[in-house]
């Protein structure tokens, strides 16, 4: 019943949210996802004891059930969920967008499709809730946001419906070998695992294009870029702390399990990829003078370490990478939070352009350098948990290259804190080169960066709870 | 059989009607009744075939009325009638002679019926028959307009043209197996007569014509085009859907055994009608062109069904009609309340009429096959029953899916440009709360499909 309402809840409010005509919706959008926060947290406590599942029959000639289920590792996805999309309106409180009505719409829609994309435990159900994320994310970053974003969306969004669909014929064919005709997870599980190895290969590869998209890794990353520098900030939050995690839990849930011979023969060249992306990711953010792309770009690099992990196929690794998922989800959404602030301020997002805000902004560049040093995963912060674990992971693994896999990927973690600490260093400190007068954060801007800034120090001390979910 | 007289006599009815009836309106409200009692017959004959059990065979075995072929008369008749709602108005502004085009209409129906139930080749012909001619008349009824005069005559020829290889083949049928009906074939596996497979490949060329599969598709973006808008609707819709049911009836009844024999040439044909219904679509400037090219392509997917010849396919046929069929109706009926059917007609719609912009949306997402659509179904279906048959058709089937995210391009064009592009649409008719009414329930009817598939499959 709990996961039934983490679905719902967004759903509907939603859905109301569309009718709504003036601003006052954005009362009524912090009020559902505080709802669905505060059902997420009594889930996550349920969840220590016992899985959760919520099963209803749905397409009975195909053998489809409405079947949600919770583990650690899925509840923890939905509450990193429940946790975002409030910090979003908070912060975003006074900075209201045209068509207020719809964008909440969109967004709450969005929200209902990630949950359900993380609890759904029956194949057919998984697509649908795949889909149902993206067809809302596509209205918010073509209707809101800057110039270029009718095409830009569009070409991300021609790219992921690629993938879906190239992800329905595996489906289809995976369902037509279960003996049952079911397509409940545990009989794909089974029936996946018995193939033969080459039909586990092509499968992998219809499959993982689909997820390897959403993430993204090299050479499918192109869209990433351009569609984070031109949505608005909270659809960017939603794409990059939310969307991506979809790809990366898909894998170890659909895809590690399902097919053990095609991750098997492929692991080698995913986890190639993945440093591939890493390197040339760092690389390019270094360069980079627009600070949304800096960061679009150190997410590619994030996420490359992330899908490294998974390929590692150790249990550490795996843990870790729950660890870094939740977390990565933190740290970006602040990122992303103080990077609209300095945009509202400053007008600019161009490092040369920007400089001493130490001195006209105080606090706001205290809360960059944290976040900024959560982003580098120093001790301390939320980042190095996951981190270490997923280093840890790698070099245990049985893979033959695992050494120098882990030294590449080390060398990814130097270039990441060369242009997260260069970006600080622009932008906080030297001369300030606007003259007029900046206000510093706002009470709402406070609250929403006092949760991630919260969050980041707690989970970086004292991470058992997280560790004690996955467990 | 009682849907079958009953159509015949509304036709007849609309017909004289036109003597006496003045009022254009009239014959709306006329027609609408007439289907709606129509569905009424279908559903009576339904609920006796359920309750009686076996279909009885009608006129010495040459009509059969089962499940399968009552199930879709009703499923066409409540989409006739959804058709006769939603273009109505648009119907009676094409000409003088209201009362003609509905009584037209319920000949068409005669015909699907016969189509959806043949089992006698001579009753196969009939049925085409006499879903051609009205089609030809309806083409031409603008008759102040050039372009729908080129239409119907263009129409006209090609479709004799097909008519007559149709009866080739089924003369050349009769050569080889000695008889019209189609429970008496039974054809050996090895040693097909040749003139039989000559038979059957004239067959496909036929029926290809008529449900507009490449290379036999080209008449079909002149006279989609040409044609008044409302007859556009519906020859793209119940029409093909019904010929498409008549192609699978005769392909998997009867030839159903052999199907080595014919499956590559229709995997091609599929494959190419694919291809340039898909490709074609994204380079047409106006909406009413890219939607008969989409047409080509739905087609295409439809093939599927033909393709795979069993009971999941036929569940896929019976889905896929009903999707396509209201969604394109649905953005015709939107279409025509525009005065401009480019894509720059559709610029600001969501502004102007929010209503008819997400009815639009959602019809436009269920063409393009995204889940909780009743076009997703419609093409999962007829995938899985291509793939049951085996692996062999797996090139096929990622073909399709490459072209399904091609189909992404024209279809979200026209989305695009309501959301996002700013512009001031100029329509064409007033939009009273009865329009939005009826297209709020062709969304609700494809997104209730798109999540419950089954009510659709339950009489099966």
């Amino acid at each position: 019943m709990l996961l039934l309402l983490l679905v719902l809840i967004p759903f509907l409010s939603g859905i109301i949210s569309f009718f709504f005509r003036s601003e006052s919706v954005k009362g009524w959008a912090l009020f559902s996802t505080l709802v669905t926060l505060a059902v997420a947290a009594v889930a996550t406590g349920a969840v220590q004891n016992t899985s959760l599942a919520y099963k209803l029959p749905w397409i009975a000639s195909l053998g489809a059930n409405f079947h949600l289920y919770g583990n650690g590792m899925s509840i923890m996805l939905a509450l990193l969920t429940a946790i975002v999309f409030p910090v979003i309106f908070i912060a975003q409180w006074n900075k209201p967008l045209p068509e207020m009505g719809r964008f909440t719409g969109l967004m709450l829609m969005a929200q209902a499709g990630l949950m359900g994309v993380f609890l759904a435990h029956d194949l057919l159900l998984f697509y649908f809730f795949w889909e149902l994320a993206l067809i809302p994310v596509y209205f918010l970053c073509s209707t809101w946001g800057g110039e270029k974003r009718i095409p830009v969306t569009f070409k991300f969004f021609v790219y992921t419906f690629l993938g879906s669909l190239m992800m329905l014929a595996g489906v289809i064919y995976l369902y037509l070998q279960t003996p049952t005709r079911s397509f409940d997870y545990d009989m794909i599980r089974q029936t996946g695992a018995a193939l033969g190895a080459f039909p586990q290969q092509v499968l992998f590869c219809a499959f993982f294009i689909a997820f390897a998209i959403k993430m993204p890794i090299f050479p499918f990353h192109t869209w990433q870029p351009d569609t984070y520098e031109q949505s608005a900030t909270p659809v960017t939050i939603v794409l990059s702390a939310l969307m991506v995690k979809m790809g990366l839990f898909a894998t170890v849930k659909w895809l590690v399990p399902v097919l053990p011979a095609g991750v098997a023969y492929w692991s080698d060249t995913v986890m190639i990829l993945s440093l591939i992306g890493i390197i040339y990711a760092s690389l390019l953010a270094m360069v980079q003078s627009d600070i949304k792309r800096l960061i679009a770009y150190s997410s590619i690099a994030h996420i490359g370490l992330m899908s490294l992990g998974i390929f590692a196929n150790t249990e550490i690794a795996t843990n870790g990478l729950m660890v870094q998922m939740f977390n990565h989800g933190i740290n970006i959404t602040g990122m992303w939070l103080i990077v609209s602030m300095i945009e509202q301020r400053y007008n600019t997002r161009n490092l040369r352009e920007l400089g001493g805000m130490a001195g006209s902004a105080p606090s706001m560049a205290i809360a960059l350098v944290i976040i900024a040093f959560a982003n580098i995963a120093l001790p301390l912060t939320n980042g190095f948990i996951g981190e270490f674990m997923l280093f840890h992971g790698i070099f245990q693994s049985e893979n033959p290259n695992h050494i120098l896999y882990m030294v590449i990927a080390g060398l990814g973690v130097i270039l990441g804190a060369v242009y997260t600490l260069n970006m600080v260093q622009k932008v906080a400190y030297g001369e300030a080169k606007t003259v007029a007068v900046i206000k510093d954060i706002s009470k709402n801007e406070l609250l929403g960066l006092v949760i991630i800034i919260a969050l980041i120090i707690i989970l970086g001390v004292y991470p058992k709870p997280l560790l004690g979910l996955i467990n | 059989m009682k849907p079958l007289i009953a159509s015949a006599l509304f036709g007849i009815i609309m017909m004289f009607a036109a003597l006496s009836v003045k009022e254009k309106k009239s014959f709306t409200i006329m027609a609408a009744l007439f289907m709606a009692g129509l569905t009424a017959f279908n559903i009576a004959e339904l609920i006796a075939l359920i309750n009686g059990g076996t279909p009885v065979p009608l006129f010495n075995g040459m009509i059969r009325y089962d499940s399968f072929s009552v199930w879709f008369n009703t499923l066409m008749s409540g989409v006739g009638l959804l058709y006769i709602l939603l273009c109505g108005r648009n119907i009676e502004r094409v000409g003088q002679h209201v009362g003609e085009y509905y009584a037209l209409l319920f000949f068409i129906f005669c015909g699907v019926n016969l189509l959806s139930s043949f089992s006698n080749l001579l009753i196969l012909f009939l049925g085409i028959e006499i879903l051609s001619i009205p089609q030809y008349i309806l083409a031409g009824s603008d008759k102040r307009n050039l372009k729908s005069s080129e239409a119907s005559l263009k129409y006209f020829l090609m479709g004799s043209f097909s008519t007559g290889i149709l009866l080739m083949g089924i003369a050349l049928l009769y050569g080889a197996m000695g008889s019209f009906d189609i429970t008496k074939f039974n054809f050996m596996q090895s040693g097909v007569n040749p003139m039989a497979l000559a038979g059957i490949l004239f067959l496909i060329v036929a029926f290809g014509f008529k449900v507009s599969a490449a290379p036999m598709h080209f008449w079909t973006p002149d006279v989609y085009d040409g044609a008044p808008t409302p007859f556009t609707a519906l020859m793209a819709t119940i029409v093909k859907a019904a010929v498409f049911v008549a192609f699978l009836r005769l392909f998997m009844e009867a030839f159903g055994g052999i199907n080595a024999h014919w499956s590559l040439v229709l995997s091609i044909v599929t494959a190419l009608t694919l291809f340039i219904g898909n490709i074609t679509a994204v380079f047409q400037q106006s909406v009413k062109r890219m939607l008969s090219y989409s047409s080509i392509a739905q087609a295409g997917f439809m093939l599927f069904a033909v393709l795979s010849i069993n009971a999941t396919g036929m569940k896929g046929i019976i889905i896929y009609s009903v999707a396509y069929s209201v969604a394109t109706i649905g953005i015709f009926a939107v279409l025509m309340k525009l005065k401009d059917y480019t894509y720059d007609g559709f610029n600001g719609l969501a502004k102007k009429e929010p209503v008819l912009a997400f009815a639009a949306t959602v019809f436009l997402l269920s063409l393009a096959g995204i889940p909780l659509t009743a076009g997703f179904f419609a093409k999962y279906y007829v995938l899985t029953a291509v793939l049951e048959q085996g692996t062999g058709s797996l090139w096929l089937v990622i073909f399709a899916l490459v072209m399904a995210a091609i189909s992404v391009f024209y279809y979200f064009k026209v989305i695009m440009a309501m959301y996002f592009k700013k512009g001031d649409t100029e329509l064409a008719t007033e939009i009273t709360a009865t329009d939005k009414l009826i297209l709020g329930i062709a969304c609700a009817i494809v997104i209730v499909i798109g999540v419950a598939p089954d009510m659709l499959l339950a009489w099966l």
